[in-house]
């Protein structure tokens, strides 16, 4: 049993204020899991804006350096990696999926472009026969093929389609880690499935592991197998993601858990109903 | 065509607030010589009661936001309405946006305003949240600027916020309390008829209870008439009265929400209700096959049959039409077999 990614204590730090004002803020605090690489699964980190699940991806993917507590993958430290060698070794190992497909993708470049260079890069191909070919399998994996994408635009596909371009080009180089930063939150509600479906067929035909960093609980109930609650760059809770997010412990998580609307038109009413009443109760109490 | 502001015997809160006939409104472009036409609301008729939360439901580019913004008359080439009507029944006077622009300017923000999409975004980053308010307002309300100020603090407070907010710049608020700010702005002048785009989309999980509990206090109290655009049908199940679902452009479901939650008659409402995730249940969803049409070149027959597990070699070449059945409206040959498949 040997680790995939090994976070050991890390955190992460920012100065913020001015000159004289300056204190840090603690974007990360001391957070540790242990991916292991023989069980491939869905790691899911939930938290609302600012809790800290953003630095935790960016650190994960390299961009950042953690202030304390080292990062291992595959036994490396992934603070260490200099040379470009070294790199590129990495990223063909664990690729990521952004939250906007419109922004992650230049509207004046063509999509295929991507998905030929990112083949070009990693895996060192060299006669556009075999580019091609490389390419067309990573779509055949997320249900598309290069017939489709090829000279196409993206103002001319959609968010789902899009997306699902965005995880056939991390493919190619058949990484061993996803990170996937909110990748269904720009995606419409009806499309959204697609995409969450196809993380576990990754995870059960390909044996990719994924962290899936969301702050929809109802999709990461849905596919994750393990889970991590965060707020404010503390973990809240953590474990089998059916126990901790079917039942929480912790009161911010029952609080996460009580925000999910219900896809149900009586149950969700009397939430809303429930919050109304509370709501003028406070008023009223404020007004006398 | 017909008498713009006349007079009418009665109001009685069943006459309908809007009224929308065969409304058409196409982009039309012209690029050297080459002519395009992207037909956003196709042939869209419905109405709006007085006093409801009405919701539109569909997928991004179905045309949604296009119908919103040919209602509230906000329209800019190249979208053109082509046909149809609009017609809205203020105090018991018609007001028909596209025949009378003076009257659309009086009624605008002082019986028909607007929470728009992205509406963290609205507020001008340089300039005090107070001038926002009066910008928006102040004309419309006939007070002295001491009342205004007075009547806007009163407001804020019942919507929850902070007087003080006034003399922030938008950077200093939070996305939660800059989207309520949104809604304050919309409904200060108490308006009859308010439309929302979005309001809760870009919202964290926590705030969006608080925001639609706020939407649907002010609704209440002003008895005013909503429409609610989101493409979350989670959202919709919790606050809309009924809700009309859109795919490329037209029509294709309508009715009360319950009954829509409990018995969708159409195929592609079926596959939106039973797709959305569930706590507490895993099994598998199925995501919809194909990709979402394209207007300026819409499928023959009924829109959905390229995507529909339901079509029959009738619905590619014929168009469905919106007929009533059970509580509300569909648009379906094979609306009886939904519940069935």
């Amino acid at each position: 049993m040997s680790a995939l990614l090994q976070l050991d204590h890390v955190g992460r730090s920012y100065p913020v204020g001015g000159f004289f004002a300056r204190r840090q803020l603690q974007a990360v605090k001391d957070l540790s899991f242990t991916l292991n690489a023989d069980r491939p699964e869905i790691f899911t980190i939930v938290g609302e804006s600012g809790s800290g699940k953003t630095t935790t991806a960016r650190m994960i993917l390299g961009n950042e350096v953690p202030t304390s507590g080292v990062i291992r993958f595959l036994g490396q430290d992934v603070a260490a990696i200099r040379s470009r060698k070294d790199r590129l070794a990495f990223m063909a190992k664990v690729q990521p999926i952004f939250q906007n497909p419109f922004e992650a993708f230049n509207p004046l470049t063509t999509l295929d472009f991507y998905l030929y260079s990112t083949a070009r890069r990693f895996l060192g191909l060299r006669t556009r026969a075999e580019i091609e070919a490389a390419a067309d399998k990573a779509l055949q994996h997320v249900g598309l093929s290069l017939v489709e994408v090829r000279g196409r635009y993206s103002h001319e596909l959609s968010g789902g389609q899009l997306q699902r371009i965005a995880v056939a080009r991390a493919l190619i180089p058949s990484p061993k880690l996803i990170v996937a930063d909110e990748p269904v939150s720009m995606v419409d509600a009806s499309l959204r499935m697609s995409i969450v479906n196809l993380f576990r067929t990754l995870r059960d035909d390909l044996g990719v592991t994924i962290i899936y960093i969301t702050h929809d609980l109802s999709t990461a109930y849905y596919i994750s197998d393990r889970v991590i609650i965060m707020h404010k760059g503390d973990v809240i809770e953590a474990g089998d993601a059916r126990a901790v997010l079917g039942n929480p412990s912790e009161d911010y998580s029952r609080a996460l858990r009580n925000a999910v609307l219900p896809p149900d038109p009586v149950a969700a009413r009397r939430i809303i109903e429930a919050r109304l009443e509370r709501r003028r109760a406070a008023l009223t109490e404020a007004g006398t | 065509m017909h008498a713009t502001l006349k007079p009418e015997a009665s109001t009685s809160s069943a006459d309908p607030v809007l009224r929308v006939d065969n409304l058409k409104a196409y982009y039309q472009m012209n690029y050297f010589g080459v002519s395009r036409e992207v037909r956003a609301v196709d042939d869209i008729t419905l109405t709006i009661r007085r006093n409801e939360i009405y919701g539109i439901a569909g997928e991004s580019s179905s045309g949604k936001s296009s119908l919103i913004k040919t209602i509230a008359g906000a329209i800019r080439p190249p979208l053109r309405v082509v046909s149809g009507s609009v017609r809205f029944d203020f105090d018991g006077r018609t007001l028909d946006v596209y025949n009378d622009p003076e009257a659309m300017k009086a009624a605008r923000w002082r019986h028909l305003s607007y929470v728009m999409q992205g509406s963290m975004n609205v507020l001008n980053p340089v300039r005090r949240v107070k001038h926002a308010f009066h910008d928006f307002a102040f004309r419309h309300m006939g007070l002295s600027p001491s009342a205004f100020r007075a009547r806007v603090e009163a407001h804020l407070e019942r919507i929850g916020l902070d007087p003080q907010v006034l003399e922030s710049y938008p950077h200093q608020l939070s996305g939660g309390m800059r989207q309520r700010l949104a809604i304050g702005l919309a409904t200060v002048c108490e308006p009859e008829f308010i439309i929302a785009d979005e309001p809760t989309t870009a919202l964290d999980v926590l705030v969006q209870q608080d925001v639609l509990a706020l939407i649907k206090d002010v609704q209440m109290r002003l008895g005013s008439s909503i429409i609610f655009v989101t493409h979350d049908m989670t959202v919709h199940a919790a606050i809309a009265d009924r809700i009309g679902i859109i795919y490329a452009g037209r029509l294709v479901e309508e009715g009360p929400s319950q009954a829509m939650f409990e018995q969708p008659q159409h195929p592609y409402t079926a596959h939106l209700i039973a797709s959305l995730p569930r706590i507490g249940d895993t099994t598998r969803r199925v995501s919809l096959p194909g990709k979402p049409p394209n207007l300026a070149d819409p499928p023959s027959g009924c829109r959905f049959h390229p995507r529909c597990p339901l079509a029959i070699a009738k619905c590619e070449t014929e168009s469905p039409p919106l007929v009533p059945r059970g509580e509300g409206r569909v648009a379906c040959w094979r609306a009886g077999e939904v519940a069935a498949a």
